[in-house]
């Protein structure tokens, strides 16, 4: 058991601590570039304030995008496959003993195909 | 030294007692204080944990060890002659100490979490009570090698945990306990049904024994099927997955990390059943791979419907549960593949083991990350009330810690690198592909939607300006930090580390699953 720090996959190798590194190397060189910057900057000044071409902030409960309109575009266009399988999700637990005898005979059918043939 | 040696032979039945015993004590340490029996818990878990590193490393050194109660070998003459294993035994092998130590680092986790969390909760002797049945019907099921046995523990671990799912009564927690019950109870009973099928025709319960007994007749066949169907709807796998999102949604947030590990018990018991009692039969008398087929069908349904149904929820609890059922299918393709190519050595040289280490290694590292996602939810429930994502925004602002373990978890269930689930994604890809393209890139889009669907929480919950309803909310209480930031390190180290995990503990599971002769040997050789 000589454990490394590459993963052989079977295809290819894996070495999470030479990508972390190059991260290192990343975040490094953005700090050098950062401290190059505009050092006038100060928090909490009007230089901080959102800036939405001249209209006023609205409110901002009202301004942060909610779960329930993110992939809503995604969602509609698989409306053909969500209708059907969102629905088999009854809730009711007669429906999932179903499932679960269904199921079951499929499982054992399959195993007794396999044998005869 | 002495004392060392003494808890190492008797490790076996130590790592289950304590818990066991603690479990029936807590009530009387919590007469002391809440604070004295919240640490009574959380000692006997990390007790148990480390008497199973001790167990472990006497395994890996020395091969799979059989604990026999009340005899020192497993064999048993009676005056009529007859040499059965009869006694109830527990033979641990890599496969078994694998999947306790899955089962007591999440615990550990979740019962230091509890601490603060159930603090607005009355009945907490018996939820830590409960909590303790539910680690020993988890270890029980693991370290058995007894199958009615396993069934016991198999009831154990149903009872305490469908309990522990009602444990918030208001609200919908009690339906979905009563709906986790009910489905336990049956699939139990079916368990009992097919156990008894198989008593009935080779007189013996020992699981090593049974392996070199079996016939494979059509009522083994039967027996089979149902103990397959029945441990599937266990773990949580399509189309008998629905009880999953139920359960995992209303439960406290550590018992569902709990409940999570809980499944993958049910897992290992689907793996032993395949490889070890049926393993030999499989091979010898099945057309190709019919087992292996049906668990990678099952796998790739689990791992599509469950991303699928995650993406519209908007009750944080409820995506993250059917991300539990999707990544559950990831472990069943991975074996499942392994399962399928098992009689033929060439494949199984080229891709079947390597689909077994993704397949295995996905266990731990989603019992890690899944079970801190779900913890960073509870910490949002704690602060916020509510587990509907509609209503939650801006609490990066003022839950950093929540954030950062919610980042971390999120970012190794999507198989993002570095993480843990790269690691053990990547290797159920690459072999996987080998077996068939599309069941790889079935995996791969799958992984991409559980980035997309995580993003979404992340957005939602933690990102945007704060929420006027949360101006006063505050990260959690200690307790809870701790209780991530062990499932949180596991996954840094696994993370950074892959290659020691799977040579160190997911090898020994995987070569363990490929032993049956070595399995039944350790048993019925020694008769």
């Amino acid at each position: 058991m000589d454990a490394s720090l590459t993963l052989e996959t079977g295809s290819g190798f894996w070495t999470p601590v030479l990508l972390l590194l190059g991260l290192v190397v990343c975040i490094v060189l953005v700090l050098i570039i950062r401290a190059f910057g505009e050092k006038s900057y100060k928090r909490g000044t009007e230089q901080t304030k959102p800036f939405l071409s001249g209209n006023a902030e609205g409110n901002k409960d009202a301004m942060h995008v909610r779960a329930g309109n993110i992939y809503w575009g995604f969602l509609e266009a698989l409306k053909g496959y969500y209708t059907p399988t969102v629905g088999a999700h009854t809730g009711d637990v007669t429906d999932y003993l179903i499932w679960y005898i269904g199921v079951m005979a499929v499982v054992l059918g399959i195993l007794l195909v396999g044998v005869l043939l | 030294m002495q004392f060392v040696e003494f808890i190492s032979t008797h490790a076996p039945i130590l790592i289950l007692a304590i818990p066991l015993i603690c479990a029936f004590l807590t009530p009387l340490v919590s007469r002391i204080s809440d604070k004295a029996r919240n640490i009574f818990v959380t000692c006997a878990i990390a007790l148990s944990l480390a008497t199973a590193v001790l167990l472990a490393l006497d395994i890996y050194a020395n091969g799979a060890r059989t604990y026999v109660f009340g005899a020192t070998s497993p064999g048993i003459v009676l005056p009529s002659g007859m040499n059965l294993p009869i006694r109830i035994m527990y033979e641990v092998d890599g496969m078994s100490i694998f999947m306790v130590f899955i089962s007591l680092i999440v615990a550990l986790g979740a019962s230091i979490y509890s601490w603060a969390a159930t603090d607005k909760y009355t009945g907490k002797d018996r939820y830590y009570t409960l909590l303790l049945l539910m680690v020993v019907g988890m270890l029980g099921m693991e370290l058995t090698g007894d199958i009615f046995n396993m069934f016991v523990f198999f009831e154990i671990l149903s009872i305490s945990s469908s309990a522990l799912t009602a444990y918030y009564i208001e609200g919908d927690s009690a339906e979905g306990g009563l709906k986790y019950m009910l489905l336990s109870a049956i699939g139990g009973l079916f368990v009992l049904i097919a156990i008894t099928l198989l008593y009935s025709q080779y007189n013996v319960l020992n699981m090593a024994a049974l392996a070199s007994s079996i016939q494979y007749t059509t009522l083994d066949i039967v027996a089979l099927g149902i103990l397959m169907t029945g441990f599937v709807m266990k773990c949580g796998a399509v189309p008998l997955h629905m009880v999953t999102p139920d359960a995992y949604t209303v439960s406290p947030a550590n018992i569902t990390a709990m409940l999570v590990t809980a499944s993958q018990a049910c897992l290992y018991a689907l793996f032993r059943v395949s490889f070890t009692l049926f393993g030999k039969s499989i091979i010898e008398n099945m057309t190709y791979g019919t087992v292996g087929i049906i668990l990678i069908v099952i796998g790739v349904l689990s791992m599509f419907v469950g991303v699928t149904m995650a993406l519209p929820q908007h009750d944080v609890k409820r995506l993250m549960a059917y991300h539990a059922v999707s990544q559950t299918g990831y472990m069943l393709l991975g074996v499942g593949v392994g399962l399928a190519v098992m009689g033929d050595s060439s494949q199984m040289d080229a891709f079947g083991y390597k689909a077994m280490e993704g397949g295995i290694f996905h266990i731990i590292n989603h019992a890690m990350y899944k079970g801190l996602l779900f913890l960073t939810a509870g910490a949002m429930l704690y602060m916020t009330g509510t587990r509907d994502l509609n209503k939650m925004g801006g609490l990066g602002h003022k839950m950093p810690w929540t954030a950062g373990f919610f980042i971390i978890g999120a970012l190794a269930i999507s198989g993002v690198p570095p993480m843990n689930g790269f690691a053990s994604k990547l290797l159920i890809y690459e072999s996987v592909y080998q077996f068939s393209p599309l069941l790889s890139i079935i995996a791969m889009v799958v992984s991409i939607l559980t980035l997309a669907s995580f993003v979404k929480v992340f957005h939602s919950a933690f990102m945007g300006p704060q929420l006027s309803d949360y101006r006063n909310a505050k990260e959690v209480p200690k307790s809870m930090i701790v209780g991530m930031c062990v499932l949180a390190a596991v996954i840094v180290v696994f993370s950074l580390f892959p290659d020691w995990a799977v040579k160190t503990i997911v090898d020994p599971a995987v070569d363990a699953l490929l032993n049956n002769a070595g399995y039944v040997h350790n048993v019925v050789g020694g008769a």
